[in-house]
């Protein structure tokens, strides 16, 4: 550490990354699904793959989404109409219901700790009518969650552990930037079946030819959780965070309240067009009605994401008696529109498909950049006490990080398949649902761990790349043979989202298969080792 | 990294404890000091200063922490955050004597 600035980074870059490395890999595992989760959403629920996809007007749309509240939830505090969109054929309609009325004492505590509990319904655009009832399930939400809140855990405790590891990565990355003397070249060399040198190569070239998206993405997901991490920018200039979140959101001051006075709603329609117009024909994403059928009703519009890289959308605010506009979108400073894109560019909801797979390709490279420095520590790790260890000697460090590793990346892809799997083959109408199939994620996960900690051999690297490929590739199948659009018909039908999910589950499968199929080859090492993960260097 | 492949003795372990505390904690401080003493001293709205301290606090932090590892020595490290802290400490104790409270 001592020896000059490029050694005493290379020591932070190995140390950084290693402690961090295997929380890092499930984050990247789960955020790159997490690009896709509305498709994995709607792979997951079968009975919804038939809906009719035919483009409607978005006024008939919301009209329909309308019709239905007011039917079902009259006396709701707040509609949410979600539009229908590309990526979600449907139109959803959600309300919170009425709370009980209580004093006001009273209603403090009933206060709801977690989230308000909503309802909703799902519908088809075109005929309003109600779509059936879908299979209860997390879908991609769950991998969305589990890269920052993880699982059966606090959720302020697991983002505190992801920051932690981001911070690592991002100190990891910037110091793997200086280790670097020849970051050019790197983009060209790569040297197969040379031990060692193969996993550096490797390294280098999934880290470097990704290296600003890598950056990106570090740097991104702190931001999008920075008021939790460094909350004293804020803390110096307001009394409290909620105030600050109504100043950055523009959001409806939290004193709002009903006149309990009932006053019909004003027709959404011309709102719509208004607020379209307003942003050049873009169509709307969300409709909120504050307070519906009452005289303080409001109505606001936010423009469909995926127009512009920014998180953040305009919005209009409406008069929900009246259908005057009361408020078109804030102004927004510079710092403001960074957060915004800064945010934007983490979720990528901005992407047309072919760049949100980039991104996805990305994520990937991801991955594997994380995976071969895990893979190479321990390599380097063997090889430095060689000697020690062909006679019998022991490492508990180097046993416990080849545990690791081999749980981590060979066995991660198992229980994400066995959660696709569980999500078919779980009884469709069984109760707590959601939460079994998230259960046979860690179920496939425990058990691939305690083996891979028991035996991280050779033997065990190809089982389980294997088990994970085949579980992957079988995929497809299972959808067509569950109730779901097969690829034949998706495909003909034009209906990407599920047909994409095949073909990526498909293309996972077979290169876990191929991985596993390489194992075979004989290892090429200078010096044979008879201790088994050495030989993954080949 | 030559004491490193020797096996490392106390004074090295101890080095690098005092660094990885140096950096985590110490570099935690400064970005900190920073974040707050930029959101009360930059002349924009609320809003906006606030959101420009806590994203540049996250360049402050990594850099510190690798600072913190390239310096010749522990207490070095230690200095060099000392320094970089005195300003942005001065300015936030400056703003609260302003103000006549606590920042």
């Amino acid at each position: 550490m001592k020896d000059g600035f490029r050694q005493s980074m290379a020591w932070l870059h190995t140390w950084s990354g290693l402690l961090v490395g295997w929380l890092l890999f499930l984050v990247f595992s789960a955020g790159t699904a997490a690009y896709f989760r509305d498709e994995i959403t709607l792979w997951m629920k079968p009975e919804l793959h038939q809906a009719a996809h035919t483009p409607v007007p978005q006024a008939v749309a919301l009209g329909h989404a309308q019709a239905l509240l007011a039917r079902r939830a009259p006396t709701a505090q707040r509609w949410f109409v979600t539009m229908p969109s590309e990526r979600e054929p449907a139109v959803r309609a959600s309300w919170v219901p009425a709370k009980p009325e209580a004093k006001d004492g009273a209603a403090k505590d009933a206060k709801p700790k977690g989230r308000r509990r909503f309802e909703s319904a799902e519908l088809d655009p075109a005929t309003g009518e109600e779509l059936n009832k879908p299979r209860a399930t997390r879908g991609g939400d769950f991998f969305y969650r589990l890269h920052f809140d993880l699982h059966y855990m606090s959720p302020i405790w697991a983002r505190w552990m992801v920051g932690v590891a981001a911070m690592c990565m991002l100190v990891a990355i910037l110091s793997g930037i200086v280790t670097h003397k020849r970051i050019f070249k790197d983009f060209f060399t790569f040297r197969p079946a040379k031990g060692q040198r193969s996993w550096l190569d490797a390294h280098n070239v999934t880290a470097v030819l990704a290296l600003p998206y890598h950056l990106m993405i570090t740097f991104t997901g702190l931001v999008t959780l920075m008021f939790l991490y460094m909350p004293w920018g804020v803390q110096a200039l307001y009394p409290s965070q909620d105030r600050f979140f109504t100043d950055l959101n523009n959001a409806l001051p939290a004193d709002a309240r009903p006149a309990k006075q009932a006053v019909p709603l004003a027709p959404l329609a011309p709102m719509l067009a208004q607020a379209s117009a307003a942003w050049d024909g873009a169509p709307a994403g969300r409709v909120t009605v504050n307070f519906p059928g009452d005289a303080n009703a409001t109505v606001l519009i936010s423009r469909q994401s995926g127009r512009t890289i920014g998180y953040d959308q305009p919005d209009m605010l409406f008069d929900g008696t009246s259908g005057r506009m009361l408020s078109s979108t804030r102004h927004t400073g510079a710092a403001t529109t960074t957060r915004s894109v800064l945010y934007g560019l983490h979720i990528a909801r901005f992407s047309n498909p072919l760049l949100r797979g980039l991104f996805f390709l990305s994520g990937l490279a991801g991955c594997a950049m994380v995976a071969t420095g895990l893979l190479l520590w321990a390599v380097k790790e063997r090889q430095k006490h060689a000697k020690r260890l062909a006679h019998g000697g022991r490492h508990i460090g180097l046993r416990l990080v080849d545990g690791l590793n081999l749980a981590a990346i060979a066995g991660l892809p198992v229980a994400m398949a066995c959660y696709f799997w569980a999500n078919r083959l779980l009884p469709a109408a069984m109760a707590q649902r959601p939460e079994a199939e998230i259960r046979w994620f860690f179920i496939a996960w425990g058990v691939t761990a305690l083996v891979a900690l028991a035996r991280p051999t050779r033997r065990m690297w190809q089982a389980m790349l294997a088990a994970g490929g085949v579980l992957f590739a079988l995929l497809p199948v299972l959808n067509g043979a569950t109730g779901g659009a097969h690829l034949v018909t998706s495909i003909a039908h034009g209906l990407w989202p599920v047909a994409g999910f095949d073909l990526v589950t498909l293309a996972l499968g077979g290169a876990l298969l191929l991985a596993a199929w390489h194992l075979q080859k004989p290892a090429v090492l200078k010096k044979p080792s008879h201790k088994p993960l050495a030989a993954e260097a080949a | 990294m030559a004491n490193a492949l020797k096996s490392p003795g106390w004074a090295y372990r101890g080095g690098v404890l005092a660094r990885a505390v140096a950096a985590i904690g110490g570099g935690y401080g400064v970005a900190a000091l920073w974040a707050a003493a930029i959101a009360t001293w930059l002349p924009a709205v609320k809003v906006e200063a606030a959101l420009t301290g806590t994203m540049i606090a996250f360049v402050v932090y990594p850099c510190a922490v690798m600072w913190c590892f390239a310096a010749r020595s522990a207490a070095r490290a230690w200095v060099g955050l000392a320094l970089v802290a005195l300003p942005a400490g001065a300015a936030l104790a400056l703003h609260a004597s302003m103000n006549g409270g606590v920042a």
